[in-house]
């Protein structure tokens, strides 16, 4: 993990070479956060990866968070690392919930880092999360008729109908 | 593979009565679609004995190879994180263990790692020790099954029942150490639920040693076995470079020579205390990921010893009364530890707000647990990065261009658990 130093120079740097791409820092339990700007986030991660003394390389993990009830509400994580310095740092995007029922979009990463595939599509189908340019965005986990975005916090907890079966003949068509 | 050509039937079979050898004939139609041309596309799965849960690849072939596979998952999606938002941190425990069914205590602990550090809490040197007792236990028991089944995809059955024999072995000791066989929710915030009972040391030491005769003779049986070489060696090779870039580790990724282990690279929870090594492979085939994790097998046997040997007295979960439950005769007693008792069971302990990425080297690879904390007694989002899960976007480059029957050896040696894919 880069210290606090050490995060505020990487932040620093970022900022001179993609401007406008760093929002914030945060060190906390000993895990540095870098907050990034969601239209600069391709050039910021391809600075993190390629840069010799960066050279985060690897993206161990991809995740999606619901703020709900903070604004902006979507948040979309990193986790990079690097092997050789065996440093882990912690990239965060926030995301604005667009004001017309839309799905917010962010840029994806997976040509930058291939294994973001599925984890984009996860978070696509969990929080509706829309990634552009990701070359099969589909459902992954949920059916892909499915409608709504289940780990969204404002989707209920136990929202299916239920059939019993005393309210079967009630429900029509659900066999098929 | 037959070929089969296109000439009338009973003309050939008069032919070949009257003893005429035939000359390779032209197809009917001249550049028309040859049977071995003709693409078919297949369903493996979703309930097939091969694909170890419930996977669906869909197939393109061109007879007997194959031209693309695509993987279709989320058969066995119990939306286990949208749950644990509703669970009071304590009962999240046995909720991530069911994730990756055969890592339990490796789930446990990622989760529990990284509520440890959103509240700052050092857990007892013992607890650490236990805890590493307990996951190597777990490596062996998950690297068993795979050994196991793995083998029994490449038609050998004999080794199935003595790897199952062996990790029932490691289920008793867990039974005696927690009360259950699986999922067996021994760790705990801040620590482990309860310390080893009087004789259980003994009976993993005697275990260690069992195990690692055992596993010579697994070896004996398979490493020299022609038909397992030939189906395994030159099998599925992607380069290391490939593997990185696709976010493979563990044992896929040691297989190909670098030695990437968190256990290593970045210790946690005391394993810089213990004298291991990491098995690598050379090129990268289904051959070096099998000895790769049978070697594994061994060194969590030395750790084990080690943990046992050098396990240091004390307590085995932290003292702070407001996350770990106060010991049982204190209730008695103290009406503060009833207090605080009767508050850790109802509501749960709070964690101020954060968000914490806590990795572990798991059977598979990196598991990783992201919590969010909210500052209430439940967390508002528990996600894990399971390393079947991204270690199955591999899987494509590793079987196409090669023959069915090399994606099951494929599959086999990438061991993916679907419950932790579809969590």
């Amino acid at each position: 993990m880069p210290d606090a130093t050490g995060l505020e120079l990487i932040a620093h740097d970022l900022r001179e070479q993609v401007p406008g791409s760093v929002t914030g820092t945060q060190h906390h339990r000993g895990i540095a956060t870098l907050i990034v700007d969601p239209d600069r986030v391709l050039d910021a991660l391809a600075w993190l990866r390629h840069t010799p003394n960066q050279a985060y390389a690897f993206l161990a993990s991809l995740h999606g968070n619901d703020y709900l009830p903070a604004t902006p509400r979507f948040g979309v994580h990193y986790e990079l690392l690097n092997m050789d310095r065996v440093e882990r740092l912690h990239v965060k995007v926030l995301l604005d919930e667009p004001a017309d029922g839309d799905l917010p979009e962010l840029d994806s990463c997976v040509e930058l880092f291939p294994t973001a595939g599925f984890q984009e599509r996860e978070t696509y189908d969990m929080f509706g999360i829309r990634f552009r340019g990701h070359p099969d965005l589909r459902r992954i986990l949920m059916p892909e008729e499915y409608e709504g975005w289940p780990q969204r916090r404002d989707f209920p907890m136990g929202g299916e109908p239920v059939i019993f079966t005393h309210n079967e003949p009630q429900t029509p068509g659900w066999f098929e | 593979m037959v070929r089969v050509t296109h000439e009338p039937r009973d003309e050939s079979v008069r032919e070949l009565a009257a003893g005429v050898i035939l000359e390779p004939q032209p197809p009917a139609t001249p550049g028309g679609a040859d049977i071995e041309e003709e693409l078919m596309t297949i369903n493996f799965g979703p309930h097939h004995p091969a694909t170890h849960g419930v996977l669906r690849l869909l197939l393109t072939l061109r007879g007997e190879e194959v031209l693309e596979a695509h993987p279709y998952v989320g058969y066995v999606h119990t939306g286990i994180e949208k749950s644990c938002e509703d669970k009071s941190y304590w009962k999240v425990i046995p909720l991530v263990e069911r994730m990756d069914y055969l890592a339990y205590y490796f789930n446990a602990m990622t989760f529990c790692m990284a509520v440890e550090r959103l509240l700052d809490e050092e857990v007892p040197a013992r607890a650490q020790y236990l805890r590493v007792i307990h996951c190597e236990l777990n490596r062996i028991h998950s690297h068993l099954v795979w050994l196991g089944t793995a083998a029994l995809d490449l038609g050998a059955i004999s080794i199935f029942w003595y790897c199952f024999r062996e990790r029932d072995k490691v289920l008793d000791l867990f039974e005696y150490s927690s009360g259950q066989r699986m999922h067996t929710r021994y760790v705990q915030v801040g620590g482990v639920a309860e310390d080893i009972p009087a004789d259980w040391a003994d009976k993993a030491l005697a275990f260690t040693y069992e195990m690692e005769e055992r596993v010579g003779q697994y070896e004996a049986i398979l490493d020299r076995n022609e038909i397992f070489l030939q189906r395994t060696r030159d099998v599925g090779i992607v380069s290391e470079q490939r593997l990185l870039e696709l976010g493979v580790t563990g044992p896929l990724l040691r297989a190909t020579g670098n030695p990437w282990d968190l256990r290593k690279a970045d210790p946690y929870s005391s394993y810089d205390h213990f004298d291991f090594r990491i098995p690598v492979g050379t090129v990268g085939d289904c051959y070096d990921r099998y000895r790769v994790r049978v070697a594994e097998i061994r060194e969590s046997c030395a750790i084990v010893r080690q943990g046992i040997e050098g396990l240091p007295e004390g307590p085995w979960i932290t003292a702070n009364r407001k996350v770990a439950l106060p010991p049982r005769h204190e209730l008695a007693t103290s009406m503060e530890a009833l207090i605080h008792h009767f508050k850790l069971v109802t509501e749960g302990f709070r964690v101020p707000p954060g968000e914490a990425y806590a990795p572990i080297e798991g059977p598979r690879g990196e598991l990783g647990c992201f919590v969010v904390a909210d500052g209430s007694a439940k967390p508002s989002r528990v996600h894990m990065r399971d390393p079947s899960f991204v270690n199955l976007q591999a899987l494509r480059e590793m079987v196409v261009g090669g023959y069915v029957a090399d994606l099951v050896t494929n599959l086999a040696m990438l061991d993916p658990i679907l419950g932790g894919i579809d969590r």
